[in-house]
């Protein structure tokens, strides 16, 4: 498994813990998930019931690496404050950097991505860059400091899976030795799997997993999918060909026509 | 002194970020501030000083994806 900032991971598998039916739901579908890290984010917190502190200690129960998240913002300098505030709260350099710039799609704002990309590198953050499959992007991210990239499958939340795969594997192909994970769209496990069979590193996932009529089952599936694609990969797929090639040895065969 | 806190309004005596954090029952949670879009680190809430109108955010851990 490849390198996330120094930080080897046992897996590619990175889940959500968004819109869980229950926290109790939640936990059990980490547990069957294997997932070695767990987003998250920052919410306002209210001084009388105090909701964040509760999940804070089950997040904490969970022994994932933490990736917290701008979701939500629209400027580089909101996710750049927001990131400042997760990097105190969790404690942690990783950023998930989220700058909305479409709201029917959640497309990324990708000229806000890169400079909040910047400003962050350069303060030590270690930046998770949500964005597209577009290659001119990802080099700008590159430059200014990313050393994973997060292109996204499809819409957040939409489960269509890879919208867009001859751009994903021309991104896999472009950077053979960056880390590269798909966040958000995946709405089977097949597609983690097709996704792991790309190259791919990693794939993040939510809404899949916690939308699901079990989502305990569901996170055990995408593991399942996740480790076949990975074998997959490892194992070095065939070639595909446009015309048929006959599997079974021709030489042999009896005369009888 | 009139603000709002997390899009409330409240009025408080509280002078400083750090007491009004203690006044609204934050005390001792794990959040992160910011007072008009600017974040506030926790060392520096007790010598950051309110006034009138000022908007501060009080965020906490929450489920994301």
């Amino acid at each position: 498994m490849r390198d996330f900032y120094g930080t080897s991971l046992p897996n590619g598998f990175m889940l959500g813990t968004a819109q869980y039916p229950s926290p109790a739901i939640l936990a059990d579908a980490f547990k069957r998930s294997g997932a070695s890290v767990a987003t998250v984010s920052l919410r306002r917190e209210s001084g009388q019931n105090r909701a964040g502190q509760d999940f804070w200690e089950l997040i904490r129960d969970l022994n994932v690496h933490i990736l917290p998240n701008t979701a939500g913002c629209h400027s580089a300098r909101e996710a750049v404050t927001t990131a400042y505030m997760a990097r105190e709260v969790f404690d942690t350099k990783w950023i998930k950097l989220e700058v909305i710039g479409e709201e029917d799609t959640l497309q990324p704002d990708v000229f806000g991505l890169v400079e909040a990309a910047r400003i962050l590198s350069e303060d030590g953050f270690q930046v998770f860059p949500y964005t597209t499959e577009d290659l001119v992007v990802a080099d700008r991210l590159l430059n200014v400091g990313c050393e994973v990239l997060m292109p996204w499958g499809a819409p957040i939340g939409s489960g269509l899976g890879l919208n867009n795969v001859f751009g994903l594997r021309a991104m896999r192909a472009h950077f053979p030795d960056v880390p590269l994970v798909i966040d958000a769209g995946i709405g089977v496990p097949s597609q983690a799997a097709q996704a792991m069979e790309l190259g791919y590193d990693a794939v993040l996932l939510n809404t899949a997993v916690a939308k699901a009529g079990d989502p305990a089952a569901m996170a055990e599936a995408f593991a399942k999918a996740i480790e076949a694609g990975t074998l997959a990969t490892i194992a070095d797929p065939m070639e595909q060909r446009d015309m048929a090639e006959p599997s079974t040895p021709v030489i042999g065969k009896a005369f009888l026509s | 002194m009139k603000l709002q806190l997390n899009g409330t309004a409240v009025e408080t005596k509280a002078s400083t970020l750090a007491a009004l954090l203690d006044d609204e029952g934050f005390g001792g949670a794990k959040v992160a501030t910011a007072v008009n879009s600017e974040f506030v680190p926790e060392g520096m809430r007790g010598c950051h000083t309110l006034y009138d109108g000022d908007r501060v955010e009080v965020l906490a851990p929450m489920q994301g994806g």
